[in-house]
């Protein structure tokens, strides 16, 4: 423990085979017990950084220069055997997706156990009691029922937890977080991250935050670093680098964060869509003999969609947010209640039925599942016109045209096909696809989440311009509050398949009333311009804002 | 040249040389295949007799490229049958699912429980051993393998966000399994096609060497090399030339098939 630091990362270059740099020049460190973060967008080399401390890169990766010393050792300099005394002891790892990073075929512990026998087997009597109270201490309760389960029997935030328990249970000096709660629902995000720093600083453990998440890493990181391309670009306190952000990027990133636009004035009209009492029961069979009752997901939806207003639905996983978006398209079929279109009864045919459906149109969350592989960009658009009546062929041949227009994808980008454009470019085909036919109501199912901020900021600035032009409605389904909030006019709150409150937009975020959307608007904080051009962090929820980082509890 | 176009040309020469022989012997050989000629018996190949000829004097090169017109007949329409009825029992049941699915996949089931050399032999004793017979029980007996694959891949696609944005598009049931998912289920049926296309023309060798394929004068790969076996230690080019054509065939074909396969793809097109 002579040198406080702990990690030295110096001009390291990670270049893959045929030459392409994947890292360039980087050079961070990290002190003993700290917590730095590390942002960037997909492909800007921040995974490969935090691998290439355990030499986990792939093959195809080879360091071209640089160095990585962890506590004066360079990493690179290890033998097979020093290299796996590093790896646990020194330097461990959480992985992003909990629901892959363990083994499905061992139980919790054995698999807890793994890292004991490897590095301490000398004290096998004690590993049981350190495997015990290291579960208790990441919030898993039932403790002996849990060390014999296996992981499928795990929600995804027991099973993080049970990850951040095995990586910490050897109390390493570095901790490399990729993306550690990026697939959790908000609440379980915050009780994860909270769980995860108290525990670190109490071993004295400092931790490598990777992540794409601006808010989170502010929240928990005293230093941060961003980069870009390979590149680090700027690095300093976390405070200083969001107040004053020195480099050209950085101001970039930070001005693709969602902020909360004016209010729009919207006239008050009938509704263009509007659900009653719509239920979703999933499973039900009536048998010969016998009636099985269901597994209820929606219970009596009430909701109406204006013409021109974007209505947002919001609530974790299993709220049942998705079902909602799904009845409404018609993919599924209510097992109750009444939809009205126009204020005409919808049923599951008729003409009533054939006008709402080339009327509602959905942006569908993953662009690399839901264009067709084998069609060229203007054959997926034109597709959505098949249909279409009144139209000639060459009335089609234009609309596409201009709608790819519309979208930014003119040229020659309609000969394209799908797996030669990125995620935001196909996003913008489904954009494209679902508004050639100037549809009255656009269904975004979580439609930007899976894209990077700053493609993030684009689609949407896209999606308001359209919508501005075009005048159709939006439900656009999300768990991204801070993309809600940019966009929404009115905002339904869901859980377990009810609704729990709904309003205009200020209202829901000023002033909520229920303590379930308070405890959704408290779960992540938001960075908020300020005048000096940089953001500050802001709690959506002054409660929680005072309240220091030890007294939350976990749950 | 790379790699890849040296397999499409060595795999489409082997290929197109044997279509080309199978065409040509449907109207030329150099000599007649089923005239005997007692006087050159067992003759080593020479220049009158490229391949030799066989134990009653039978030019083995004409019987060689007749054999290859059969064999070839045989392995076309075999293919053709067994992947035209899997590709739609299979996508009909991966895309209706619930109880044609259960049905159609239980006699599938039971059909792929037997092997396929032992079930083209029953069901040749049903139909009786005949050219159409073969084709008959060959393609029955490699369908349900079809059926197996392009169920499975429709059974994945159809869960794919594209083919929900199809059906919010409002199209039909029918366009949809056309437009979208028999599309996207034909790279691993055509790579499927072309190696089976060589299982046939084996197992159609394997049928008629055990004398239940197309019955002798007529002659084939298969009964050609069986009739060898008697000889093989002093005629040993008897055996030869119809293994040869076995091998050289199959390894055209499957070389062929997998260009055919990145070439289908457009997601293999354009990759660097």
């Amino acid at each position: 423990m002579t040198s406080p630091v702990l990690l030295d990362i110096d001009a390291l270059t990670l270049a893959a085979g045929h030459g392409h740099t994947v890292v360039s020049q980087a050079s961070m460190q990290v002190s003993r017990g700290e917590i730095v973060g590390v942002v960037g967008e997909s492909g800007s080399g921040k995974t490969m950084l935090g691998r290439a401390i355990m030499r986990l890169t792939p093959q195809a990766i080879d360091r071209t220069g640089g160095d990585i010393k962890v506590e004066g050792t360079s990493v690179f300099a290890l033998r097979p055997a020093q290299l796996r005394a590093l790896r646990g002891p020194k330097v461990a790892m959480v992985f992003q997706e909990p629901m892959t990073s363990l083994t499905p075929s061992l139980t919790v512990g054995q698999q807890l156990a793994e890292g004991l026998e490897q590095h301490v087997p000398g004290e096998r009597a004690t590993h049981r009691d350190r495997i015990e109270a290291m579960l208790r201490r990441v919030g898993l309760a039932d403790v002996s029922r849990v060390l014999d389960a296996y992981p499928h029997e795990f929600s995804g935030g027991m099973r993080q937890r049970i990850m951040i328990a095995s990586a910490m249970l050897l109390r390493p000096a570095l901790l490399i977080a990729d993306e550690p709660t990026t697939a959790l629902d908000a609440v379980i995000q915050r009780e994860v991250m909270e769980m995860l720093v108290e525990l670190t600083q109490e071993n004295g453990t400092a931790v490598l935050l990777i992540s794409h998440d601006l808010p989170m890493v502010a929240r928990y990181a005293q230093r941060m670093v961003v980069m870009r391309r390979g590149e680090i670009v700027e690095t300093g306190p976390t405070s200083q680098v969001l107040a004053a952000p020195a480099h050209e990027y950085t101001r970039q990133l930070l001005a693709t964060l969602p902020q909360r636009r004016p209010p729009r004035p919207l006239a008050t009209q009938a509704p263009l869509l509007s659900a009653r009492g719509l239920t979703v029961e999933y499973g039900a069979r009536q048998g010969w003999f016998s009636k099985q009752a269901g597994n209820r997901v929606l219970h009596g939806i009430d909701l109406d969609i204006h013409p021109g207003e974007v209505v947002a639905v919001v609530g974790e996983s299993g709220s049942g947010k998705t079902t909602l978006g799904s009845v409404l398209t018609g993919l599924v079929a209510p097992t109750g209640g009444a939809l009205r279109y126009k204020g005409q009864p919808l049923a599951a045919r008729g003409a009533v039925f054939n006008d709402y459906r080339y009327n509602c149109q959905m942006v569908f969350q993953d662009p690399y599942s839901s264009l067709d592989p084998r069609m060229t960009v203007s054959a997926l658009v034109a597709e959505a016109l098949r249909l279409a009546p009144g139209l000639t062929p060459a009335q089609k041949d234009d609309r596409v045209a201009d709608t790819l227009q519309d979208v930014g994808l003119g040229g020659d980008f309609g000969l394209r096909y799908p797996h030669e454009l990125s995620g935001g470019q196909r996003q913008r085909v489904a954009i494209a696809r679902a508004l050639v036919r100037r549809p009255a109501l656009l269904i975004a199912d979580e439609a930007v989440s899976a894209l990077d901020v700053t493609v993030r900021a684009q689609v949407l600035d896209l999606l308001a311009d359209l919508q501005q032009r075009y005048g159709f409605s939006c439900l656009f389904i999300s768990h991204d509050l801070g993309v809600v909030e940019q966009i929404a006019d009115r905002v339904i709150v869901m859980q377990a398949g009810r609704i729990v409150e709904e309003g205009v937009r200020d209202a829901i975020f000023d002033r909520p009333r229920e303590p379930y959307t308070r405890q959704l608007l408290g779960a992540i904080p938001m960075l908020e311009a300020t005048a000096a051009g940089g953001v500050r962090l802001k709690w959506r929820n002054d409660a929680q804002a005072s309240q220091p980082l030890a007294a939350v509890s976990l749950t | 040249m790379n790699r890849r176009s040296l397999t499409a040309v060595v795999g489409g020469t082997l290929v197109a040389a044997v279509v080309i022989t199978a065409l040509v012997a449907l109207f030329w050989t150099p000599y007649d295949p089923l005239k005997l000629n007692f006087k050159a018996r067992l003759a080593a190949p020479s220049l009158t007799h490229l391949m030799g000829t066989d134990e009653l004097g039978r030019d083995v090169f004409s019987r060689l490229m007749r054999g290859t017109t059969a064999s070839l007949r045989v392995s076309l329409m075999t293919v053709l049958l067994a992947t035209g009825a899997g590709v739609l029992i299979g996508a009909v049941s991966g895309y209706l699912r619930g109880w044609p699915d259960r049905v159609l996949m239980a006699l599938n089931d039971a059909l792929l429980a037997f092997p396929g050399l032992l079930l083209a032999l029953g069901l040749l004793a049903v139909f009786g051993a005949s050219e159409t017979g073969i084709i008959l029980a060959l393609a029955l007996a490699y369908m349900s393998s079809v059926v197996r694959v392009v169920r499975g891949t429709v059974l994945s696609l159809r869960e794919r966000e594209f083919v929900r944005a199809s059906r919010v598009m409002g199209n039909s049931e029918l366009y949809t399994l056309m437009r979208h998912l028999l599309p996207n289920c034909l790279a691993p049926v055509i790579v499927m096609a072309t190696s089976m296309c060589g299982w046939i023309i084996l197992a159609e060798s394997s049928l008629s060497f055990l004398g239940l394929g197309v019955a002798p004068p007529a002659p084939t790969w298969g009964n050609m090399l069986a009739g060898s076996r008697t000889y093989i230690g002093q005629a040993a080019w008897l055996a030869i030339f119809p293994g040869l054509a076995i091998s050289l065939s199959l390894l055209g074909i499957n070389l062929l098939g997998d260009a055919l396969r990145d070439r289908l793809d457009p997601r293999m097109r354009r990759r660097v």
